[in-house]
C-alpha cells in the first residue's frame, strides 16, 4: 500500500513483517525512531510474539543478539556511530559464530568531534567484521531491502548490516510501498536456524579453535560471504516477483552505456548524483553512475564490467580513511586489476555536509577537464584549515583544532542551516 | 518540482509543517518529500526543514536552497537567519507577522521580488484563538495554500486531520481555514489595486 512515511516508522514496519521474535535495542540518534516504532508495535501486541528488550547498552544490545540468535529466534536490532563502536567486539562475535542477524545501521559520523549528522565512518569501519553490508539509497529500497536482509542472513547463517543514510533517509518523509504481510510471508517462511542452542540436544557454540583450525574457519567465513554474491541477485529477482518491483542486486547502473566518466558511490547521494548525470546528459556530456548496494562482499566482478568502458571513474565516499584517503577507492582499484583506468577519490558529505547538484557539477566538469585530483575533499574550506595550521606554526599551545576552527567561521556550536 | 523552505524555532512545529505540506501532496497523488535541517532539537534554536513536491520521483537528497516558497513561522528570525537566501525572484513568501513587510523593514528587500506574493498572516494570533496555544505550523500551510496553490486548502486539512488527535485537529483545520481566508482576502485586494 502506498503511503507517505518517515523512513524510520517506514523501517519499523518492514521489520516487523518479517516477524522478528527478539528485539534488543539501545537508542541513538539517527536510529531511534526506528526501535520506537517497534516496542511501540511489540507493546500493543501488533507485532507478536516478539520480546522488546531495552538493554543498557549497545555491548548489551549486540550480546542479547547473539544470545536470542543462538537459540532460534529471528533477532533484529539497530544502532549508529559510537553505538556500532559499542557493540565491535560483539560484532565479530555474531558473525564468527554464524549468527543470521539483521541490524540496520542508521549511518552517522564518528566522533571527536561529536557530530550527530550523517556520513558512513560507522558501517565503514566494520566493513571487515565478517557481517554483510548492504548499502541503499532510498526507504523504498530500505523496506525492500530489510525483507530480503533476513531471508539472506538465514539462508547463510551470517549476520546482515542494512546501512541507510541517517536523517538524509531516517527522518525523511516520502511515498514509499509497504508490503503487505501476505507478500512477505509468501518471501520469509519462519527462521530455521542451521545450528540452535537446544537442551534436548546440547551442543556448544563459540569453542577455542588454535592454529590448527583457525585459519580454516576464517577462510570458511570467506568462502561463505562470497556465496552471498550468487545468492542476492537471486532472492532480488524472487522478490522482485512478489513484490513488483526492480530490486536491483549487487551493483546499479545509471546511464552507463557509452559513459566515459563513471561515478561510484553507495547509498543516499545516488538519487543527487542521478540527477546531475541528466543535466550532464543533456548537454551531451558522456556521464554514468555504479551505486554499490553490495558492498559486503564485494561484488569485484560485477564492478569490473560496469566500469570496463569508463576512461576515468570517480568514487564518491563518504567517509575517510585517515592516512591514505579513500575505502571504497581501494576495493575500486583492486575490481580494476591491471587496467590504466584512472580512479579518483572524492571525500565528500562528511559530518552531514550535503553534496549539492552544484558541486557535483563542478566535480564533473573538473574531471572532464583534467583537473581532478587523485585525492579531493569536496568543498573543503582549505582557508580555515591554513589558518589553524597557520597557528600550530606560530605557537605551540595554539588549543584545540574544532574550538578553534568553529572560532574562525563564527560558530559557537550548531549544525549546518 | 517546487521546493518549500520552512523556518521557525524549535517547539512551533516546522519540521511537522514540512510532513504536513507532503502529507498533503501525497493525498493529491504527487510525489513528496520532506526532511529537516537536522539540527540537535533545542527548544527555541533556529530550525529549518525542507519539502519538495513534484509529478514524478524525487531523487535529490540536498536540502531545498533556492525555495520557490518561504514560510517563517516566527517573525524574530528575520533579523538572525538569513531566511531569504536563495529565493527565487518569482518566490512566494508568507511571514506570521502582524505588521506588513514595510513595516518589518523590509520594504527595500522586496524590490527584486513580486509583491503580490509576499504576504504576512498573524498566524499566532490566529493559533491564540483557535488553538490556545501558538504553534503556527500547520495553520500556515493554510495560507501557504491559498497563497501558492501548491496544494489544496482541502489537502492541507485532510492532513492535518490525519496526523493529529481528532480535537486538536479540528482546532487546527479552523486555524489554517482562517490563514487562508486572510491570504485571499489580501490577494484581492493586491489583484484590486
Amino acid at each position: 500500500m502506498l503511503e507517505q512515511l518517515e523512513g524510520s516508522v517506514a523501517v519499523a514496519h518492514a521489520v516487523a513483517l518479517c516477524r522478528p521474535e527478539v528485539i534488543p535495542a539501545y537508542p541513538i540518534s539517527p536510529q531511534t525512531h526506528i526501535v520506537e516504532g517497534l516496542s511501540a508495535m511489540v507493546k500493543t501486541g501488533e507485532l507478536a510474539p516478539c520480546e522488546f528488550i531495552n538493554v543498557e547498552s549497545e555491548y548489551a544490545a549486540m550480546s542479547v543478539a547473539i544470545g536470542a540468535s543462538a537459540t532460534g529466534a529471528r533477532t533484529y536490532t539497530a544502532t549508529a556511530s559510537q553505538g556500532l563502536l559499542y557493540m565491535v567486539e560483539a560484532l565479530y562475535n555474531a558473525s564468527g559464530l554464524g549468527l543470521p542477524i539483521v541490524m540496520t545501521i542508521a549511518n552517522r559520523a564518528i566522533g571527536a568531534p561529536i557530530n550527530i549528522w550523517n556520513d558512513h565512518s560507522d558501517s565503514m569501519s566494520q566493513r571487515d567484521s565478517g557481517w554483510i553490508q548492504l548499502y541503499v539509497e532510498s526507504n523504498q529500497e530500505a523496506i525492500d531491502t530489510h525483507i530480503l536482509a533476513f531471508r539472506l542472513a538465514e539462508e547463510l547463517s551470517l549476520p546482515v548490516m542494512v546501512c541507510m543514510d541517517g536523517f538524509i533517509l531516517t527522518h525523511a518523509y516520502e511515498r514509499v510501498d509497504v508490503p503487505s504481510q501476505e507478500q512477505v510471508d509468501r518471501f520469509l517462511s519462519p527462521y530455521e536456524p542451521r545450528q540452535v542452542l537446544d537442551p534436548s540436544e546440547p551442543v556448544t557454540i563459540g569453542a577455542m579453535v588454535g592454529p590448527e583450525a583457525f585459519t580454516e574457519v576464517k577462510y570458511l567465513a570467506h568462502v561463505k560471504q562470497a556465496q552471498a554474491l550468487d545468492l542476492i541477485p537471486e532472492l532480488a529477482r524472487e522478490l522482485d516477483g512478489v513484490l513488483g518491483r526492480e530490486q536491483g542486486g549487487l551493483v546499479r547502473g545509471y546511464r552507463l552505456q557509452d559513459a566515459e566518466t563513471v561515478i561510484v558511490a553507495l547509498g543516499s547521494v545516488l538519487g543527487t548524483i542521478e540527477d546531475a548525470i541528466d543535466q550532464q546528459r543533456e548537454q551531451g556530456v558522456k556521464v554514468g553512475a555504479l551505486g554499490i548496494k553490495a558492498f559486503r562482499p564485494f561484488p569485484l566482478q560485477e564492478v569490473r564490467d560496469a566500469l570496463a568502458g569508463a576512461a576515468r571513474v570517480v568514487v564518491i565516499e563518504k567517509a575517510l580513511a585517515v592516512g591514505i584517503g579513500g575505502i571504497v577507492s581501494q576495493d575500486i582499484h583492486i575490481a580494476l586489476g591491471s587496467s590504466a583506468t584512472p580512479v579518483h577519490t572524492v571525500i565528500a558529505g562528511l559530518g552531514g555536509r550535503p553534496i549539492t547538484s552544484a558541486s557535483l557539477t563542478r566535480l564533473i566538469e573538473g574531471a572532464l577537464a583534467g583537473e581532478l585530483a587523485e585525492l579531493t575533499f569536496l568543498d573543503l574550506n582549505a582557508e580555515l584549515v591554513e589558518r589553524e595550521l597557520q597557528r600550530t606554526r606560530e605557537k605551540r599551545r595554539s588549543g584545540p583544532h574544532a574550538e578553534n576552527m568553529l572560532r574562525d567561521i563564527g560558530v559557537v556550536a550548531a549544525g549546518p542551516v | 518540482m517546487f521546493g518549500v523552505r520552512i523556518h521557525g524555532r524549535g517547539g512551533q512545529g516546522v519540521v511537522t509543517a514540512a510532513e504536513l505540506l507532503s502529507l498533503a501532496a501525497f493525498e493529491e497523488g504527487r510525489h513528496a518529500q520532506a526532511f529537516p535541517s537536522f539540527g540537535s532539537e533545542r527548544t527555541g534554536a533556529p530550525v529549518v526543514s525542507f519539502c519538495r513536491i513534484a509529478e514524478r520521483e524525487i531523487r535529490t537528497r540536498e536540502p531545498v536552497s533556492q525555495p520557490d516558497a518561504l514560510v517563517v513561522q516566527d517573525p524574530t528570525l528575520l533579523h538572525q537567519v538569513d531566511v531569504f537566501g536563495g529565493l527565487r525572484p518569482d518566490g512566494y513568501v508568507l511571514i506570521n507577522s502582524t505588521h506588513g513587510f514595510d513595516e518589518l523593514g523590509l520594504g527595500e528587500w522586496t524590490r527584486n521580488f513580486r509583491h503580490e506574493r509576499l504576504l504576512t498572516v498573524p498566524a499566532s494570533d490566529i493559533c491564540r484563538r483557535h488553538i490556545g496555544q501558538m504553534r503556527p505550523n500547520a495553520a500556515m500551510l493554510g495560507g501557504l495554500a491559498r497563497l501558492t496553490g501548491i496544494v489544496t486548502l482541502e489537502s492541507v486539512c485532510s492532513a492535518i486531520a490525519e496526523r493529529f488527535p481528532a480535537g486538536l485537529a479540528e482546532r487546527n483545520i479552523a486555524a489554517a481555514r482562517e490563514c487562508a481566508e486572510r491570504v485571499a482576502a489580501q490577494l484581492g485586494a493586491s489583484v484590486g489595486a
